[in-house]
């Protein structure tokens, strides 16, 4: 019971809610204009460093830290899109890599004064937590700390009203646009439409979404660190992404939460086997200290195996992927 | 104007949904293509020749592929309100002409405009704007969008195509069912209208084909280009197409196209230019185009007025005649097929 309960747990976490946030970005540059961003965790940690960094060491009051989180956020979409939407797709997924890995390295290494290294930025949720009007939750078998069950409901109504927007958008005559860019640029451009500039606009819509992600795992953890935004983070949301469904709006959001509730639920079942006097699993075989990597190897052959045999993920539509073999 | 006698397969409403009216820009008494064409025959059959109302001038235009010279076109203009065919032997530029004219691919030197504006180093896509549209040689249909959403991504000017617009559906709803609505107009006289909810990549090639047809008059152009339009369409929808394409000419349109079908340049066109080797070899009316000499030798060949079977018959009477027992120095290859 209780391994299905910390599964569900983490599974609605603030954690995995940047995920989720994090994820449908993805889904605006991936899934619905092609663009290859390999540096979600850039847009994440520019928009989370930038909030908190304007409420920690500059007292501004936090509304002002997230409005600085989506400027910057926006910028580094320009800054990466200017010189890499013109030229092939595979430009773009190099600069953002790129820019990834850069922004992790300034973050933990320089202006220590502000971003104090690899303790990273805290002292700024006062203003979240101020404002809170819950009590802690304590359900049938889900307990959530008042804290946390406060960042949950903000985080779980920001990810319904994007998702809202979204579908919003991606049914208009704008979402077909982008829809057909992914397709063919070329014919895009025939038509008329400015494909530089669409490309560019969904780069920056997907990016900010990216650094609401990086606002609410930062209040759900109170802290903004480096090492959160390693290039794990833009892959596991990018199979997040691919197991849900890409170009579909609920893909991300259930792909991001079958995610960790599987490995949550994947690793307390592990570490139940192989722990006690007489393990069920030998120690031999692995031991208990090791199940937190045994659990991503299992995450990616799951991975392997819905490819294979599901390569459109859960939501996906089986009629799109059969025209791809044409 | 005994050409344009013959009767419109779908006379019904193409006068309607069309923008402008039914005559051209060189209106007199007659309809506009009818004086644009007899203005044609007072041009001279020489590859650069001056035309009385060019919709399109290009000038020195060179492209080179490494050491390959693809496109070396000294002059050429395009008559407006009348169609014009672009023929030639495969390699000879024709594809790479069309890329350089709407900005697909940029020239190494050279300077060509559309109706007066230059368009040297404008973006594909305000080429199209301009009201200069091309359709591609390898059909490019949008294959996950359904038949009926790749023709409205056609349509120019929509409102809902504005990243702050697009979330508020009553600001262009209404202009989504006009859109919608000529949509099937098209459609139905490129015969896909049973098509419009299957996605384009479900199509065979030959349904793409007309489906990018489509596709391109919904942005409504002045100048209509088609790479090889007819090319795997059967014979009976290609009859009808041509009526088509003949009354895109009667509303004001001007279509350039290359093709290697020579019944239908034949059929239709009131122009021929010839590119071979990169450069404008000939240019005429349709007729003056098929007797002409350089045309024959590089393109045509010599049997390419006749029927193939018939023309194998021909060779094997000889055979019988002279009792010549191999007697290939007669057959000539064909180039005009791909
Ligand atoms: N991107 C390219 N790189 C190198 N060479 C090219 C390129 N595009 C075209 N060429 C060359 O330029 C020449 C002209 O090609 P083009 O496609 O314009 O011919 P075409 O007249 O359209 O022929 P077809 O009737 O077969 O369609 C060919 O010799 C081709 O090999
Ligand atoms: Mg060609």
């Amino acid at each position: 019971m209780d391994i299905i309960s910390s599964a569900l747990h983490d599974a609605f976490s603030p954690f995995a809610l940047s995920f989720v946030l994090a994820a449908i970005g993805l889904n605006v540059h991936f899934g619905y204009t092609g663009l290859l961003n390999f540096g979600q965790a850039a847009f994440c940690a520019v928009g989370a460093y930038a909030m908190g960094v304007s409420v920690a060491s500059f007292d501004l009051p936090l509304i002002v830290g997230i409005f600085f989180g989506l400027v910057a956020s926006a910028l580094l979409a320009l800054v990466l899109g200017v010189p890499t939407l013109r030229l092939r797709a595979d430009y773009l997924a190099i600069a953002t890599i790129a820019a990834a890995e850069i922004a992790r390295l300034v973050f933990s290494t320089s202006f220590k004064e502000y971003f104090n290294a690899r303790d990273g930025v805290s002292g700024f949720t006062r203003g979240f937590r101020d404002i809170n009007p819950l009590p802690d939750f304590n359900g049938q078998f889900l307990t959530f700390s008042r804290n946390d069950w406060w960042v949950m409901t903000v985080g779980w109504v920001l990810v319904a009203l994007t998702c809202i927007f979204l579908w919003l958008l991606m049914r208009s005559p704008w979402g077909r646009v982008l829809r057909s860019i992914r397709e063919d640029e070329e014919a895009v451009r025939s038509l008329g439409k400015n494909v530089y500039s669409y490309k560019m606009q969904a780069l920056v819509l997907g990016g900010v979404i990216g650094a609401f992600g990086g606002f609410i795992g930062g209040l759900g953890l109170a802290s903004v660190q480096p090492d959160s935004f390693n290039t794990d983070f833009t892959f596991i949301a990018f199979t997040m992404l691919i197991l849900g469904g890409a170009a579909r709006i609920l893909g991300p959001v259930v792909g991001a939460v079958l995610f960790w509730g599987v490995l949550s639920g994947v690793g307390s079942t592990l570490a139940r086997l192989s722990s006690g006097d007489n393990p069920i699993i030998p120690p031999d075989l692995m031991g208990s200290d090791q199940v937190s990597n045994v659990r991503f190897m299992l995450a990616g052959l799951a991975l392997m195996l819905l490819m294979i045999y599901r390569p459109q993920g859960i939501f996906g539509d089986r009629k799109e992927i059969a025209l791809d073999a044409r | 104007m005994p050409a344009d006698a013959t009767p419109n397969p779908t006379p019904t409403p193409e006068a309607g949904p069309t923008t402008g009216p039914t005559t051209g820009p060189t209106t007199g008494t007659t309809t506009g293509h009818a004086a644009a064409a007899a203005a044609l025959a007072q041009v001279p059959s020489e590859p650069g020749a001056a035309k009385p109302d060019p919709i399109v001038i290009a000038d020195n235009v060179k492209r080179s592929f490494g050491g390959l010279t693809a496109v070396d076109v000294e002059h050429v203009e395009i008559q407006r309100g009348v169609i014009t065919a672009l023929i030639g032997p495969n390699g000879a530029g024709k594809t790479t002409f069309f890329n350089l004219l709407t900005g697909f691919d940029q020239p190494d030197s050279g300077d060509w405009s559309f109706n007066g504006t230059s368009l040297r180093k404008k973006a594909s896509h305000k080429v199209a704007r301009l009201g200069m549209v091309r359709t591609f040689q390898l059909t490019k249909v949008l294959s996950k969008l359904t038949v009926l959403e790749n023709m409205r991504l056609g349509a120019t000017g929509q409102r809902g195509e504005s990243f702050w617009a697009a979330p508020l559906k009553f600001l262009w709803g209404g202009q989504e069912d006009e859109n919608t609505v000529r949509a099937r107009e098209l459609l139905a006289r490129f015969k896909l209208d049973g098509k419009e909810k299957d996605f384009a990549g479900s199509l065979s090639g030959g349904q793409r084909k007309l489906l990018e047809m489509a596709r391109a008059l919904m942005v409504r152009p002045e100048l209509v280009m088609l790479d090889e339009p007819m090319a795997g369409v059967n014979p009976a929808l290609k009859q009808s197409l041509l009526g088509h394409v003949k009354s895109l000419r009667e509303d004001g349109m001007t279509v350039l196209f290359v093709e290697h079908d020579m019944d239908m340049v034949r059929d239709i066109s009131d122009w021929v230019i010839v590119m071979a080797q990169g450069k404008v070899i000939a240019e005429g009316t349709p007729d003056s185009i098929m007797a002409d000499e350089r045309v024959i030798d590089a393109y045509l060949g010599a049997h390419h007025d006749v029927d193939i079977t018939e023309m194998e018959r021909e060779i094997e009477q000889e055979h019988l005649e002279y009792g010549d027992p191999m007697g290939d120095s007669a057959h000539q290859p064909r180039e005009e097929e791909k």
